[in-house]
């Protein structure tokens, strides 16, 4: 009975997350079917992928004939964020959570699973996770097969308005971070002016973007690594540390 | 210039490697604090990267977008989820839309 209620715990706090990659995964859709890629192509993009920052990259990487080595590196600095939510999880995880349990939770480790997930009180088991990534991984998969499909049924001005969503929620991580957080508010600053220098300066402008975004990233995290390093027990492992 | 399902391999596999393979094989905590530290920025400056400038040209028209940031930016200030200001961006951009598109020509 316990087990059963923890899959119904994990399946309640998931549906928030549902609703919200609902519509960014149609904003995504319907870019992706913009920018060339098919249908099939982009659903199949969401189903493996599961990652709004990362796949928006792909997307003219791979519709302007990008490198390899420019699509993988890409994903690899974009997605470095999630190597630190897996450790971060990999802490706060039962004794349910064996290798192959691990292996599946890890395909769909997003940001917000994560946020929930790790603001549990408890340890968290395969049970709860399985019902907390259920929903946001359909939602994820449906809002992008829509909005690829019927995306372009839509008038052109109301598909170009929902292009602003995946932003809109990419400041909804951001801004109420940076707000709390000084140094984070200055490495957003940091980041965003290098990011214009990349789009505005004529030689500059010539860099693929996904190299852009790898190297005015790591260049704004070095320096505020540098400047302003974490205190030593700003991390979340370091709470779970505290309770055992 | 590669076949999609190349493309799709590349990234699929580098995006899940980078998930599962710290959720597998840490077992123990972290304690270089710089690389604690550039692991803690690292998502905003990613996300700050990828927001500015692209989003003022998300809507293929600078003014509804930047209505639309505004407005993000005002709901992301306030806390607000991530629905609610991703489709308060929508909204924003749309009722700039139609001030521009209907309005504005009417006032002459």
């Amino acid at each position: 009975m316990k087990k059963k209620s923890a899959f119904m715990a994990g399946l309640v706090d998931g549906l928030p997350i549902c609703f919200g990659y609902l519509s960014v995964s149609f904003a995504f859709g319907i870019f992706a079917v913009g920018s060339g890629l098919t249908v099939w192509e982009t659903l199949f993009i969401s189903m493996t992928n599961v990652t709004s920052a990362g796949q928006l990259a792909a997307v003219p990487i791979i519709t302007l004939g990008g490198t390899l080595a420019e699509l993988a590196s890409s994903q690899f600095v974009i997605n470095l964020r999630y190597a630190l939510m897996s450790i971060s999880l990999s802490q706060r995880l039962d004794g349910s959570m064996t290798l192959p349990h691990r292996l599946a939770v890890a395909f769909v480790n997003t940001d917000e699973v994560f946020a929930v997930a790790a603001s549990r009180p408890e340890l968290v088991g395969k049970r709860y996770l399985y019902g907390l990534i259920l929903t946001p991984y359909l939602g994820w998969s449906t809002g992008t097969l829509v909005g690829a499909a019927v995306g372009d049924l839509l008038p052109a001005f109301l598909t170009s308005a929902l292009g602003i969503a995946i932003y809109g929620m990419f400041l909804a991580i951001i801004i109420p971070k940076a707000r709390e957080d000084r140094p984070t508010a200055v490495c957003v600053v940091l980041a965003a002016v290098l990011s214009c220098l990349f789009r505005y300066v004529p030689l500059l402008s010539r860099v693929p973007s996904g190299f852009v975004i790898i190297i005015c990233a790591v260049a704004a995290s070095v320096v505020m690594a540098i400047v302003s390093p974490i205190p030593e027990k700003a991390q979340g492992e370091s709470e779970v540390a505290e309770d055992a | 210039m590669h076949s999609f399902w190349i493309y799709l391999l590349v990234m699929a596999g580098v995006t899940y490697l980078v998930r599962m393979l710290p959720l597998v094989l840490v077992k123990k905590k972290i304690t270089n604090r710089f690389l604690l530290s550039f692991l803690y920025y690292i998502p905003y400056a990613v996300l700050s990267v990828m927001t500015i400038p692209a989003s003022l040209y998300a809507t293929g028209s600078l003014a509804t977008a930047a209505v639309g940031v505004a407005v993000a930016l005002v709901l992301s200030w306030r806390k607000k989820s991530l629905i609610v200001v991703a489709a308060g961006a929508v909204a924003g951009v749309l009722c700039a839309y139609l001030v521009i598109t209907y309005l504005l020509p009417a006032l002459g």
